[in-house]
């Protein structure tokens, strides 16, 4: 049971301890080393330093028999195409990507990856809230 | 022509004001408002800010007409890919160029399907390669005009080619072989040719691509 994390920002980082603390393998990727702190000092996982698009960096994180990939850099594009490589390039069973503008999460939807789009779920739970609103009498 | 290019750096602006003086019609978006300033000043109307990635930015350039072609020439690979995929799979645009910075991800433009890309750091390599001489191969004659060039490669010894037909080599588009001299006799160089080591082969291919052909013909590296 292994899975890769590229990206450890606020959401990478703590979504790799939780996957550790649900007995997965996990390697967290990252470009800066500051990731290491979001991650704890005591982080047991593996930490690879390089860019989400490096072929050799994902190939050493184990990308080719890893059963799941989540993406989760600051980049809407990076996240994008580092998924479609991790599906369709090794062919990993589940692969998950941020993507925070809500027509590029739409327009790569259904291509045998998950998205998750943080600003539609800000707008759906916001627009419930809205709908929810008393007015003063 | 209608061209709409991503991107307005070095490359993007050299390539609008090339199209434009050839009478083309063309936009420019750039993300970077102090670019976008100086493109404004020179190409009015013609420049946008924005970010070309964005549906949105993409519809305002006027994507949706669609374009004859897209180039994407941003500084990062994984916005020309995006603008690429795009341009092609949403608004059915027939063409997308798309600029390769680091030619490391030559390969994700291969797996979803952008081509042609252009790598500058890939043809200074192929140029500089072009340049050293390789002593199994000689160049015989170049076409510069028509970028292609003629050279002669003598079969190695136990090389992918030996013993094989030249209709068994699956040569790339960029390569072909014209002639066969052995024992000195020569003969037109066909599908059911069969290649032996000791003989002279005379192909035609794109400059720069002389890799491919001493990857087949030459005697493995090892």
């Amino acid at each position: 049971m292994k899975a890769i994390v590229v990206g450890c920002g606020r959401v990478g980082s703590a979504l790799a301890k939780v996957l550790h603390a649900s007995g997965w393998e996990v390697a967290a990727v990252d470009e800066s080393e500051e990731a290491l702190r979001r991650l704890g000092e005591r982080w047991p996982g593996e930490f690879h330093l390089g860019h989400g698009m490096d072929t050799a960096m994902l190939e050493a994180a184990g990308i080719q028999d890893a059963d799941a990939v989540v993406v989760a850099t600051d980049g809407d594009n990076t996240n994008i195409v580092v998924a479609q490589v991790a599906k369709l390039r090794y062919e990993v069973p589940s692969v998950a990507a941020r993507i925070h503008d809500p027509a590029r999460a739409k327009f790569y939807a259904n291509r045998g990856f998950d998205i998750v789009s943080p600003t539609s779920a800000a707008i759906d739970q916001l627009t419930e809230w809205v709908s929810g609103i008393e007015v003063r009498a | 022509m209608f061209v709409i290019i991503g991107g307005g750096g070095k490359v993007g602006t050299n390539v609008t004001r090339t199209l434009l003086g050839l009478g083309h019609e063309v936009v420019v978006i750039e993300q970077n408002r102090l670019r976008y300033e100086s493109l404004e000043e020179e190409f009015q109307h013609r420049a946008r800010y924005g970010d070309a990635t964005e549906l949105h930015v993409l519809e305002d350039a006027g994507i949706g007409r669609p374009p004859d072609i897209v180039v994407a020439a941003t500084g990062d690979d994984e916005d020309n890919l995006v603008i690429s995929q795009l341009a092609q799979e949403r608004y059915g645009v027939a063409k997308a160029v798309a600029r390769v910075n680091d030619p490391r991800n030559e390969v994700h433009f291969d797996l979803l399907g952008i081509s042609p890309t252009v790598s500058a750091t890939s043809m200074v390599m192929a140029l500089i390669q072009h340049e050293v001489p390789q002593h199994e191969l000689v160049h015989l004659l170049e076409l510069r005009k028509e970028n292609l060039e003629i050279v002669e490669v003598e079969i190695g010894s136990g090389a992918p080619a030996d013993g094989k037909r030249i209709e068994e080599l699956r040569l790339p588009d960029t390569l072909r072989l014209i002639s066969i001299m052995r024992e000195g006799a020569a003969e037109i160089a066909v599908g059911s040719t069969e290649l032996h080591a000791g003989d002279q082969v005379l192909a035609i291919l794109e400059p720069g691509k002389e890799e491919d052909l001493c990857e087949l013909l030459l005697a493995g590296k090892g």
